[in-house]
């Protein structure tokens, strides 16, 4: 996705030249194109994340349109207070851009990964979230949404290879994207995980059960309408994201089910506590955290079970 | 004064009326300018003092102290340096108050310079106000909002680029504080605007040596202030925080087209015009009693002159 994002990004730049890239040490091979693109363009602030949000803001304040970039903690967590009291209060146009989220740095462990920054970032009501799940729709997200007014963080998984089957790269601000029909269960989605649970979908339509997938990738402003519209046909609903249990896609998915009394069980699929000495590639931190497709796959035919006991076989 | 001239002029006969009126005219500026603006520096700050008082009585809050340190600062800025045709133009000079909570002193400033009203003035920190305790960018002539202590530079930082890279001659200056020096955010920033050069910057350090709980030194020592910022690569000068002369005319001799960026480090009196406050820690929340604001009337006119 940071490919796509950055060529994208690229192009856009040649067309207006309010729009900077910024970094913060971070990005080796990823920032190339843009830099040699446009040098007078490109920052590297050093590792200085708090500065990097600052400056952004005042190049926005007079105009500028800044895309800072850095690993999904570094981007959102460490300067948090800065986004908060910056772009989000200024309501200026500054492009928080976070790489990874979720388990994507794997054996970097905890301080690299992105477990709550959807959480952090939903809680302000005044700044768009948005997180692919593969590159068509990371380069529609950002061609829909580059030119708004106010704040943007972006979500961006390097996984570079992966297409979502059924996505064909769609994305539009406040909906969700069906990408696979179905009527037994639904599975709610967002980020690169999405391909987890598509092999688990189709591994379940093996057993008898129809799945239906639908990709959240515009948390903030989410969509509600979307959501109430699926979700009042499925008795069992299944979120799944590489981020903890509490304040991103699954808490997003309860607060629309309760606030409109929906008559749907929902199972959230995350990382459901702090991965203390948790160490391991992208595939084995989600496996022992609920989210590879063979768990999924598991969780879905128990909690299938337990809608139609008698059906089971 | 200026009356006394005219009379003078009106009964000479025309060639002499000319020749004394450029006689005049010459020795009265060169002889009476200083004098004039050191009088009118005076009443200004005087003036700024008393309404920050009076704001803070009627609204029974504190931050006074750290109000009162930053009048001729304010003063010598908006009255000699900045250069803001009006808060709207995009060309105009930036100025953040990276030391929010002295908010109080840069209201009553907006007020003198007539961008803000008298009406807007009297909420101060009433329901519904745009005046809060820190400043709000949806007042008029306030470019950032600020209150979160070590945010402050990176925003100048951001805007002295900016105005590089559109071509622009303006300038961006930041009131920072000597507490803010505690923060790693800011030499964060330092490090930045050294690095590039942007010597559209200036940072103004107002050092009261005092901070909420104590003073600097005791909390954590900031000494050798100057030396600090120069060895980070900026452009240092030190002057008196309360004389307005020099802190503009530092301010204007400074190289603001190209070379490293500057820091005016201003040594000030927390709590300034007011013996009871001078210095004292609890002035940093504290409101007046009656009392107290009698007396602070009292000092802030008698000390400075008046122009009631």
């Amino acid at each position: 996705m940071r490919q796509a994002f950055m060529h994208t990004l690229t192009t856009l730049a040649k067309k207006d030249p309010r729009i900077l890239l910024i970094t913060g040490d971070l990005g080796y091979g990823v920032v190339d194109l843009f830099r040699k693109t446009f040098p007078d363009r490109f920052y590297n602030v050093g590792v200085a994340e708090q500065n990097m949000v600052g400056i952004a803001t005042g190049l926005a304040e007079a105009g500028f349109l800044p895309f800072v970039y850095s690993i999904v903690p570094f981007a959102v967590l460490r300067p948090y207070e800065f986004i908060r009291n910056g772009p989000i209060l200024h309501r200026l146009p500054v492009r928080i851009v976070g790489i990874g989220g979720g388990f994507d740095y794997g054996t970097n462990g905890l301080t690299h990964y992105g477990l709550e920054d959807i959480g952090v970032m939903r809680a302000q009501p005044d700044i768009m979230v948005i997180a692919p799940s593969d590159e068509g729709q990371t380069r529609n997200a950002l061609l829909a949404t580059w030119d708004m007014p106010g704040p943007i963080y972006y979500r961006l998984s390097k996984d570079e290879t992966r297409v979502v089957p059924g996505l064909n790269g769609r994305f539009e601000t406040g909906r969700a994207q069906v990408i696979r029909e179905g009527k037994d269960i639904i599975f709610i989605t967002m980020g690169s995980v999405t391909n987890e649970v598509t092999d688990a979908a189709a591994a379940l339509s093996g057993e008898g059960i129809s799945c239906a997938i639908v990709v959240v990738a515009s948390l903030s402003p989410p969509p509600v309408e979307d959501l109430i519209g699926l979700l009042s046909r499925f008795r069992v609903a299944l979120t799944v994201e590489a981020h903890y249990i509490t304040g991103g896609l699954g808490s997003l998915v309860a607060e629309i089910v309760a606030e409109n009394g929906l008559n749907c069980r929902l199972i959230r699929c995350g990382a459901h506590k702090t991965p203390h000495g948790e160490i391991g590639s992208q595939a084995y931190l989600r496996q022992i955290n609920g989210l590879s497709s063979g768990e999924l796959f598991n969780l879905a035919l128990s909690e299938r079970e337990k809608e139609h006991p008698c059906n089971h076989h | 004064v200026r009356c006394r001239f005219f009379d003078i002029i009106a009964l000479q006969p025309i060639p002499k009326v000319f020749a004394r009126f450029f006689v005049i005219l010459f020795i009265r500026n060169r002889v009476c300018r200083v004098i004039e603006m050191q009088q009118s520096n005076c009443s200004l700050s005087s003036r700024i003092r008393q309404m920050i008082l009076r704001c803070a009585k009627r609204a029974n809050v504190g931050h006074i102290g750290s109000a009162l340190s930053t009048v001729e600062i304010l003063a010598a800025l908006y009255w000699h340096v900045l250069r803001i045709p009006a808060p709207e133009d995009p060309q105009r000079d930036r100025f953040i108050l990276s030391k929010g909570h002295a908010a109080l002193a840069l209201y009553v400033t907006l007020f003198l310079k007539k961008w803000i009203t008298e009406k807007e003035l009297v909420t101060y920190c009433m329901d519904d106000s745009l005046l809060g305790v820190h400043p709000d960018h949806l007042l008029r002539g306030v470019d950032f909002s600020t209150g979160s202590l070590g945010h402050g530079l990176s925003l100048g930082a951001g805007a002295a680029l900016a105005a590089r890279l559109s071509n622009s001659s303006r300038r961006v200056c930041v009131l920072v504080s000597d507490a803010e020096c505690n923060a790693g955010s800011l030499w964060e920033s330092v490090m930045f605007a050294a690095h590039h050069r942007l010597s559209n910057l200036i940072a103004v350090i107002d050092l009261n040596g005092q901070q909420a709980l104590d003073y600097t030194e005791r909390v954590l020592d900031l000494s050798p202030l100057s030396q600090r910022w120069r060895a980070f690569g900026w452009d240092v000068h030190e002057v008196d925080g309360h004389d307005i002369e020099s802190i503009s005319t530092t301010a204007n001799e400074l190289a603001t087209i190209s070379g490293p960026p500057h820091a005016i480090i201003a040594r000030t009196i927390f709590g300034k015009g007011v013996s009871y406050m001078e210095n004292q820690i609890k002035w940093h929340y504290w409101p007046m009693s009656d009392e107290d604001y009698r007396q602070a009337l009292e000092e802030t006119r008698k000390t400075l002159g008046s122009d009631r």
